[in-house]
This record gives C-alpha cells, structure tokens and sequence, in this order.
C-alpha cells in the first residue's frame, strides 16, 4: 500500500468518494433527475387519462379562478371557497389557542380536578377520528345547540386543534428551567403573574416551530368539512365536478391551491422563527 | 445593631421527600438583623432549611414563623411573606428574556406596584452597589457568572426585603470571581440586614457570621459565635467537617 502521499496526520487515509457517486450528487445532474421524475408522473398520468379517453378541458379552469366581465375583474368560485377555508381556518386557530391554552393551566395547575378534566378531554379527542367528530359537531350538537353548519366547522376544528395545542402549549411550559419559577416565587409573584411574565414569554421559543407545523395542520384539516357541505374550496370542487364532470382538472387546480397557500404559511412561518432567535 | 427580636423562627421542623426525611426535628431562630452562615456536606439539608423560610420547600411538620406570619402548604399569606424575604440562587436565576435593568424592576413594578420610572432609579441604585451599573441594558447571558449573581443579588435587594437568603450563592462560580461576589455580600452584611447564608466559603463566614450552623444528616449538630466554632466546637463531625475543608 502506498501510504506515503494519501495518509493523513491521523493516520487514517483521506479518500475521495468515487468518480460515479460524485457524478450522481452534483446539483446540475439532481436538477435533470429530479425533473425527470416529475415529467414521468405527469406523463404516465396525463397517458392513463388518455387511455380512459378523457376529455382534457384546462381552457375551463381559469374562470373558476377569476373572469372579466362587463363589471370588470371578479373572483372565480374557487377563490370564494379559498376565502372561506382561510377565514374558517383563522378563526378555528384562534378558539383553538385559547382553549389550548386553558387545557394546558388546567394540566398544570396541580387540581387534581383541573388535570383530570383536562386529560379526559385530550384522551376524548385524540382517540376519536376526525370525521366522526365532525358528524358528532353537526349531525348531534348542532341541533342539540341549533347553530349552524359553519359554526360546527368552525367548532369542531377549534377543539381538535385545541387538544394538539395543548400539549404543544405544556411541553413549552414545561421546557422552561425549574429556577425560573422558584426566582418569579421568591420575588414574591403571584402563579398568574409568574406566567405572564417570566414563564410564558419564555416558552414561545420552544413553541413556535411545532405551532407553525400546527397552523399548516389546520388549514388542510380543514377540507374535511366538506362532508357537511360547509362552502370552502374542497366542496366548492365537488360541486363544480358534479356539474362538468372534470375531476382530474379540479382536482390537480386545487391541490395547487392549497400547496401554494401552504407554502406561502411556512414561508412565513419561517420567517417569524428566524427572527425570533436573532432577538433573543 | 443586635434587636433580638426572632424574624425567623423553626419550632421541631421536620421534612420528608418521599420516605426519605431531609429535616429531623429542627428547632433554631434567626433575630432581625442576625448573619447566619449555614454549612454541612452535601445532602446534610442546609439547602432545603434555607429553602423552607420562603416556602419553596414546605416542612410537613413542626411550626415555622417568619416576621410574625406562620408559614405552611397552601398558605394565602406566602406571596405577601416572600415580598420580604429575597433570595440568591447557586444557579442566579435571571430572567433570561429581560435585560438587567428590567430583570431588577419587573419585581417593583409587577409586585411592589412601584411606578416604572421610580423602579428603574432605585435598580440603578442597586447596580451601583454591586458595582455593575454600566451593565444595565444588557441581557444576563452577556454578563460574566460573577456578574450575573451580582445582579441576582441586586434584583433581592430591590425588592427591598428584610431577609435576604443565600443557597450556595458562590458554588456555581469560577474561582477568580468568588472574591467579587462575597465582597458584595460583606458590604451587604455591613448594612445590617438578616443574612442567611449557605455556603462553603468559611473566610467569608469568619468575617460577616453572627451565628455559625453546623448541619450533617438533616440535623443541626452545632450553633456557635464564630470564634468559638472555628476554634473550638463541641461536637467531633463538625471538627472533622473543618478539618477537611480548611485543609486546602
């Protein structure tokens, strides 16, 4: 073995990872794959279509989107639903939060009641699916409270959520050092001061990353309410197929839609994270 | 300065984590205006003792009196009581998320219900006399550990409290910053105020202590002035006990 030239002061001999792996990792050679990949999705799904003879009508789709008329630019359907889904998701966020957070003090408040109730509740809502809760808002509740399908929405969103967030919430609050708490005692803080203004304050650091994943959560979870007909995008899709027939056209437009606004949230998100940690 | 009045005052205290009892029958007082100086090895309860007078630890038996009130689980009057006990962590405990400035008022403000601009006065008062004020709009992580405790020292203080405690103020700290933090607790011992200290550090015990306290095994072994208990202690663990630290 020639060990003179390659060997490293330590020893070991420092080896170039071979000439075809090097190949197969440069960025201009990823970029071809990886465009190959997607053109063979898209091909092999566009060919399927043409064998079943489907009628591809794309020329259709913008006028969901939006349209020029007489009265100048106006949304299309779709936009309308987008719209809906947006404000539906916020304001199930925003419930969600607050009841989150009111499950997270009652986990921690030492009650023996408070944690009990509490953790029945997130036991209650982690173990069911979904769906069925949806139903059990609107089909029992509903006429039970006599609110209205977008209220259910709005409702059964906010505590599903609501049971994730909570334990985003204590795990934040439980990250934040033991000192903390016995320096806000010793000072003299009462257990609501010493949350507003020392532990929770302290704890957004440790929630931020996984709370974004939740609001992105949200707004695709959010899509399940169309099995009660509430008026966002996914249902808004259904009734459009269920008149024109063009599934595969609604479909891809809003699966895009939803990435997009995905997107643009984590974007964002990332945003508020990364500033967050340069203050601190 | 000696008003011999008990501010502190432990009848038969007794402790238990779980089966383990970290307190035995613990009877002591403290008079206003007294320095005490705690020491024992570790695990002998003098943390947990210091612990109990602010109620951060609660004694499951006996009767414990701080400035008149009686301390125990649960009760309504402890945030009231600890307004007037300040206290120093080994570890500081500053508010990582505020600068030293608001670390030293957001007790005034938030508790004492000081105005602000009356609050950051008084800390910059405070600053002063842990010789840091040009620290002020810093954020604790920026500061030294001799300079964090300063300030940990300094936000005690501006809770303008009759008792100060101190749980082992200068264990956590690199040596060459011991000596910046204990000549602050000796100008503070200076002024008069009750001091109860636990620590190891027996020069500065020598200098400032009124009462010294030898703890081994949750009990307390030994009360003596300092001249008698460094020369000449009644019981053979504490002799010992000296005897292995003063060595070095």
């Amino acid at each position: 073995m020639e060990a003179s030239g390659s060997m490293s002061m330590k020893g070991l001999p420092v080896r170039r990872p071979p000439a075809i792996n090097r190949f197969f990792s440069s960025t201009p050679v990823s970029i071809v794959i990886y465009l190959l990949i997607v053109a063979s999705i898209l091909y092999s799904s566009f060919r399927g279509a043409q064998s079943m003879g489907y009628n591809w009508q794309w020329y259709q789709i913008p006028k969901y989107i939006y349209s020029y008329t007489d009265d100048g630019f106006q949304f299309g359907e779709l936009m309308f639903g987008l719209w809906t889904t947006i404000t539906l998701s916020f304001s199930a966020l925003i419930l969600a939060m607050l009841f989150g957070l009111l499950v997270a003090l009652l986990r921690l408040s030492g009650l023996v009641i408070g944690t009990k109730v509490a953790i029945c509740f997130l036991e209650f809502v982690r173990n069911i699916p979904l769906l069925v809760l949806v139903y059990l808002f609107y089909y029992v509740l509903g006429p039970v409270f006599k609110y209205d399908r977008y209220t259910a929405s709005i409702l059964c969103l906010a505590v599903y959520h609501s049971a994730l967030i909570s334990e985003i919430l204590r795990a934040g609050i439980n990250a934040v050092a033991q000192g903390q708490w016995e320096a806000a005692k010793s000072i003299g803080m009462s257990k609501a001061q010493m949350y507003r203004y020392i532990i929770l304050p302290q704890s957004i650091r440790f929630m931020l990353p996984p709370m974004t994943g939740e609001v992105v959560h949200m707004v695709k979870s959010s899509a399940i309410v169309s099995v009660i007909a509430v008026a966002e995008l996914t249902t808004l899709g259904q009734n459009i197929i269920s008149d024109t027939y063009m599934a595969f056209e609604i479909w891809f437009t809003i699966a895009v839609i939803y990435m997009v606004v995905i997107m643009i949230l984590s974007i964002g998100a990332s945003q508020v994270e990364r500033r967050y940690t340069v203050t601190n | 300065m000696s008003n011999t009045l008990p501010i502190i005052k432990f009848e038969s205290v007794d402790k238990f984590y779980g089966n383990f009892q970290a307190l035995k029958d613990i009877t002591i007082s403290v008079n206003a205006g007294e320095r005490m100086v705690i020491c024992g090895p570790s695990g002998s309860g003098k943390s947990t003792l210091i612990r109990c007078i602010n109620g951060l630890e609660n004694h499951n038996a006996g009767k414990l009196t701080v400035d008149g009130i009686e301390v125990f689980e649960g009760s309504k009057d402890i945030i009231r009581l600890r307004q007037e006990i300040g206290m120093v962590f080994q570890q500081f405990n500053l508010f990582p998320h505020l600068t030293v400035l608001e670390n030293l008022t957001i007790g005034p403000i938030k508790v004492r219900k000081i105005p602000k601009s009356e609050a950051e006065i008084m800390a910059r008062k405070y600053l002063e006399r842990v010789h840091i004020p040009e620290q002020a709009e810093k954020y604790p992580a920026e500061l030294s550990g001799g300079q964090q405790q300063r300030v940990a020292i300094a936000r005690s203080l501006c809770m303008e409290s009759k008792i100060l405690l101190f749980d082992e103020p200068t264990s956590a700290l690199d040596p060459e910053m011991i000596n910046e933090v204990l000549d602050v607790m000796v100008e503070l011992a200076d002024t008069g105020m009750t001091m109860v200290c636990v620590t190891h550090e027996m020069g500065f015990a020598r200098k400032v202590a009124d009462t010294m306290v030898f703890m081994d095994e949750g009990k307390i072994i030994e009360v003596a002035p300092p001249e008698k208990f460094f020369s000449n202690p009644d019981s053979d663990r504490c002799r010992e006990f000296l005897e292995q630290i003063l060595e070095h």
